[in-house]
């Protein structure tokens, strides 16, 4: 097994890939058996070199709390974080992540889960005022950065990253999915080109309730990261797609960015569309592109970006990766090819491609509310289905 | 089925008629099944149940030859093909044709991005909308004419760096305008004919914009009679003009990048 702690010499990696998505905007939670089937079928996408999910909703119980979830490439590493743990938070529940030894998943490293709150009179409040989220990602990136052969791949509340070195149907029986459920699930099957495959860099990439899957690669790493450094994010992993879940945390939790506006920012529109925009508009999107320009994503992605009030699928500018959206009732589809989507909707209501840099955003909505679908983003469709 | 005993695949063969049923089969299966059918003198292949299997026809040939898809095939559908027909009754993804050779792909829905790649001969009919890149670095030499109908409306790169052959945009069912960014960028050679008056002004500037003439219009015409009976449209209402050319103004628009030589 490869260890947590990568030290290889790269500076990231390039990856062909397979992304699938599953929202039910009512927050009706399903097991990952569908999520498996779809990302399953696009099996040929990846090399058994990285699979993972993201689930949201999984954990009510424990709502409430900061669900970890760390991978330990053996016991000393295991005992050194929660010496950390122990110091700083007010662990509820601990427990080792159920898993199934499957013939296909022979090597992994310790994998280990926490509930937990940071605690009141933590040392760090003799220096600063950190609110708990900010307490939380800056103990994510000291562990990850600092603490040898020991990686925080989840961080959320009512959220989880289940992930690893396989393909994703075979970590899905792994993490034993079918025995966990969600209202919103993502699904990645991983081709790393530039990079070994390892346990840390498989997708989905999350911190706090932010998840990203990823199928591209960021040309703009280098910008991005050093961006990023500039607000004490760490960049410990040397995967591209690292920075994604960053910047969105960035710009939505810190500086208060929507949604629809961070995703203008991650794929800004081009200097000739702006020009074409109506004063107030063109105003915006010059502002946003002059503030966030090292927040640009350069290269060909497509991503699917998963918070605890939706899902949102995104292409790069100039669409060079594939994404295809499906719905049926209250849920919604995203995946890399239409085929993922009809296996476990052999019917949808309505197929379509975003364009590119455009997002799709789904947002999860009253359990009583009437509108089954959120269909305002349906009008951008580029295909119509017949079915 | 009868090539190689295997009843797993629900394979019925009649006459030169073969039913598969392709649920759950993987693609290489799939295409070897399709390949030694052939080879043993198979003329017609209906695919029940296909569901993102890849490669479906790549590189086969024979005129006589048609494959008939139930289901969304996968990406790399009858790439290299030079010859026979696929029909899809569904929508298609990614990369459909590409260096296609010769023969005929029906789509009875939508298509993906990047279809037609390099296409060199052959047609590629798709009733519904098509995604990006279509028709991307076509090229065609003297009776070797790809063409690619496309019955509504695609997105951007639509014939980028076209070399040759012809792609005709119908927009039937689109009020709005059915073509994206960059529209014939970089085109050098071949047309492109549409049934919607655009300003192109803020397209291409390497490309003119012309009525169709008589001669264009009884080339299309050959065409739009196979693609109205092909999709149980109207031919006459099909045919209707006026229609519009979109032309390379220069076969070498880069030379002055590459060449010290103004042409």
């Amino acid at each position: 097994m490869l260890r947590l702690k990568n030290n290889f010499s790269i500076e990231h990696d390039i990856a062909g890939c397979g992304l699938c998505g599953i929202i039910n905007i009512k927050k009706i939670r399903t097991n990952g058996e569908d999520i498996k089937k779809a990302i399953a079928l696009e099996h040929d996408r990846g090399n058994g070199l990285g699979g993972g999910f993201a689930v949201y909703g999984c954990y009510p119980e424990y709502s409430e709390l900061y669900a970890f979830h760390v991978m330990y490439d053996d016991i000393a590493a295991k005992e050194a974080a929660e010496e950390y743990f122990k110091n700083n938070f007010i662990i509820e529940k601990q427990e080792s992540i159920p898993i199934f030894k499957t013939s296909k998943i022979n090597d992994h490293p310790i994998l280990h889960r926490y509930f937990m709150k940071p605690k009141s009179d933590r040392e760090d409040r003799l220096f600063n005022e950190l609110k708990d989220d900010d307490f939380v990602v800056k103990s994510v990136m000291l562990i990850n950065s600092d603490y040898d052969g020991a990686y925080v791949f989840s961080s959320g509340k009512n959220m989880g990253a289940f992930k690893g070195v396989g393909y994703p149907e075979d970590i899905a029986d792994f993490y034993m999915l079918d025995n966990v459920e969600g209202y919103m699930w993502t699904a990645h099957n991983r081709f790393p080109t530039n990079t070994p495959g390892w346990w840390g860099g498989a997708h989905p990439f999350t911190l706090l309730d932010w998840s990203i899957v990823h199928n591209g690669e960021i040309s703009s790493y280098g910008i991005n990261k050093r961006y990023l450094e500039m607000f004490k994010y760490n960049l410990a992993l040397k995967t591209d797609t690292e920075v994604i879940a960053y910047i969105l945390d960035l710009l939505i939790r810190k500086h208060g960015l929507p949604v629809e506006m961070a995703m203008n920012v991650l794929a800004a529109p081009f200097y000739q569309t702006i020009d074409k925009m109506e004063p107030e508009q063109k105003e915006l999107y010059t502002a946003l592109r002059q503030i966030y320009g090292s927040a640009l994503l350069n290269g060909p992605f497509a991503i699917i970006f998963g918070y605890p009030d939706g899902m949102v699928a995104l292409n790069d500018r100039i669409k060079l990766r594939p994404l295809v959206a499906g719905t049926k009732g209250d849920f919604t589809y995203i995946a890399s090819e239409e085929s993922s989507i009809r296996e476990i909707c052999s019917s949808p209501d309505v197929v379509w491609s975003p364009k590119a840099g455009e997002p799709i955003i789904i947002k999860t909505v009253k359990t009583d509310a009437k509108t089954a679908i959120n269909t305002e983003n349906i009008s951008q469709k580029q295909r119509l289905i017949i079915s | 089925m009868t090539t190689d005993g295997n009843t797993k695949t629900g394979g019925m063969i009649s006459g030169s008629m073969l039913a598969i049923d392709a649920k759950d089969m993987h693609y290489k299966e799939l295409n070897k099944i399709i390949r030694e059918s052939i080879l043993s003198g198979v003329k017609n292949i209906l695919l029940e149940n296909v569901n993102g299997q890849y490669y479906i026809g790549d590189g086969i040939k024979g005129d006589d030859i048609t494959i008939t898809v139930n289901g969304v095939p996968g990406n790399d559908l009858g790439v290299f093909m030079d010859g026979p027909s696929i029909i899809v009754n569904n929508n298609v993804q990614d990369n459909i044709g590409n260096t296609m050779n010769a023969g005929k792909i029906t789509v009875n829905g939508d298509a993906g991005d990047v279809i037609g790649y390099g296409m060199r001969g052959g047609r590629i009919y798709i009733r519904g909308n098509a995604g990006y890149r279509i028709g991307i670095h076509m090229k065609g030499y003297n009776e070797q004419i790809p063409v690619i109908i496309i019955g509504g409306k695609v997105g951007s790169f639509f014939g980028e760096y076209m070399a040759g052959g012809v792609m005709v945009l119908l927009s039937l069912d689109n009020s709005e305008e059915s073509v994206g960014e960059y529209f014939g960028v970089g085109m050098h050679g071949g047309a492109i004919y549409m049934k919607q008056k655009i300003d192109f002004s803020k397209y291409s500037k390497e490309v003119e914009f012309l009525e169709a003439n008589d001669s264009d219009m009884s080339f299309l015409k050959k065409y739009l009679s196979e693609y109205a009976k092909d999709f149980n449209l109207s031919s006459e209402d099909l045919i209707k003009g006026p229609f519009y050319k979109i032309i390379p103004s220069s076969a070498r628009p880069y030379a002055h990048l590459y060449t010290s030589a103004a042409f």
